[in-house]
């Protein structure tokens, strides 16, 4: 493929994932990304062309991990929510940064559960957060490919075409 | 004490001497945007895990003797919520040094909470910023930025109003 068809594709698919709607448990919900994600791609220049992969690739492993540990503190006798929402917290957090916006709000969601001590809301919104979650990682992982093919063959990101 | 006219005060660097910025938080990917953010500003940047960390590089932490003769550090920013020490707590360990309070601190937290932004400005922050970061903070870092006492000039170069 040509570098120019290439970027056009970046361009599509990524407003795609700025776009996307779909219905969950929660209701209507956003796109997978938002303008925080076009943040990290202008950080980025030839001087450091790894810099969205590098920080993305710390979200996923960061994330894996709080999965993991949320998971397993939810399936404890006597469930202690000051830690689950303190995962919760993190997870928000980090997802923010990188600007994968349902993931963020699914995580906003989980905290209120945390706060009711909602066993049944939180076990719901920690299904919910994997699957947002994977969905945006494998998404994202496309992404990061298709970066590192235009860049191969010598092309740039055309991140302002991304127009908020 | 000499004084020049009455232009604004120079924000100009040695050449080789880029500002030094720590940026102190727990959270991993926050601390690789904020150093990309600050590097692409043309800043030095030291990152600190947490608090402790960030006391025991300016020579603050407990049972250390403060020895500041080479240490150069232009601001300071923080993380609001951290484990072990909040970025207030921090704020306030280095406004109370008689050798780094005159460090510009800026404070940055996911949460805007009205109370907590109120509390680190009285408590002597430049600024409070929310995160995540963008590119238009970095501007307003910037201008934090502190030049160090010059002894040639014998004073230090005023500092920016904070809106």
């Amino acid at each position: 493929m040509e570098v120019v068809q290439m970027q056009r594709a970046w361009v599509e698919y990524t407003k795609s994932l700025f776009r996307e709607f779909s219905y969950s448990f929660f209701g209507w919900m956003k796109g997978f990304l938002d303008a925080q994600f076009q943040q990290l791609q202008l950080l980025q220049d030839e001087s450091n062309p790894d810099f969205v992969a590098e920080v993305v690739s710390l979200f996923f492993e960061d994330s894996e991990r709080l999965l993991s540990d949320l998971t397993f503190a939810l399936e404890q006798q006597s469930i202690d929510f000051k830690k689950v929402d303190a995962h919760v917290h993190q997870l928000k957090g980090s997802s923010s940064s990188i600007g994968a916006q349902r993931v963020k709000n699914d995580c906003i969601a989980f905290r209120s559960f945390c706060e009711e001590q909602n066993i049944e809301g939180c076990q719901r919104c920690l299904q919910q957060v994997k699957q947002d979650y994977c969905l945006v990682k494998s998404k994202l992982e496309a992404l990061i490919r298709l970066e590192q093919q235009i860049v191969a063959a010598g092309g740039s990101i055309p991140v302002e075409e991304l127009s908020f | 004490m000499a004084s020049s006219s009455s232009s604004l005060p120079s924000m100009e660097f040695d050449f080789d001497e880029k500002p030094h910025v720590l940026a102190v938080d727990d959270s991993f990917i926050d601390r690789k945007v904020i150093e990309r953010l600050l590097i692409n500003s043309t800043c030095r940047v030291t990152t600190a895990e947490n608090g402790k960390r960030a006391l025991e590089y300016l020579g603050l932490a407990d049972g250390q003797h403060p020895n500041h003769s080479d240490l150069k550090v232009n601001m300071i920013i923080t993380d609001y919520s951290m484990p072990g020490m909040t970025g207030y707590e921090l704020l306030k360990r280095i406004k109370e040094s008689p050798t780094m309070k005159e460090i510009p601190v800026v404070v940055v937290s996911s949460e805007n909470i009205p109370t907590r932004i109120n509390q680190c400005m009285e408590g002597g922050a430049q600024e409070f910023l929310l995160k995540p970061l963008q590119l238009s903070d970095a501007t307003k870092l910037r201008c934090h930025l502190k030049k160090l006492h010059n002894p040639l000039q014998g004073g230090f170069a005023g500092e920016d109003e904070h809106a």
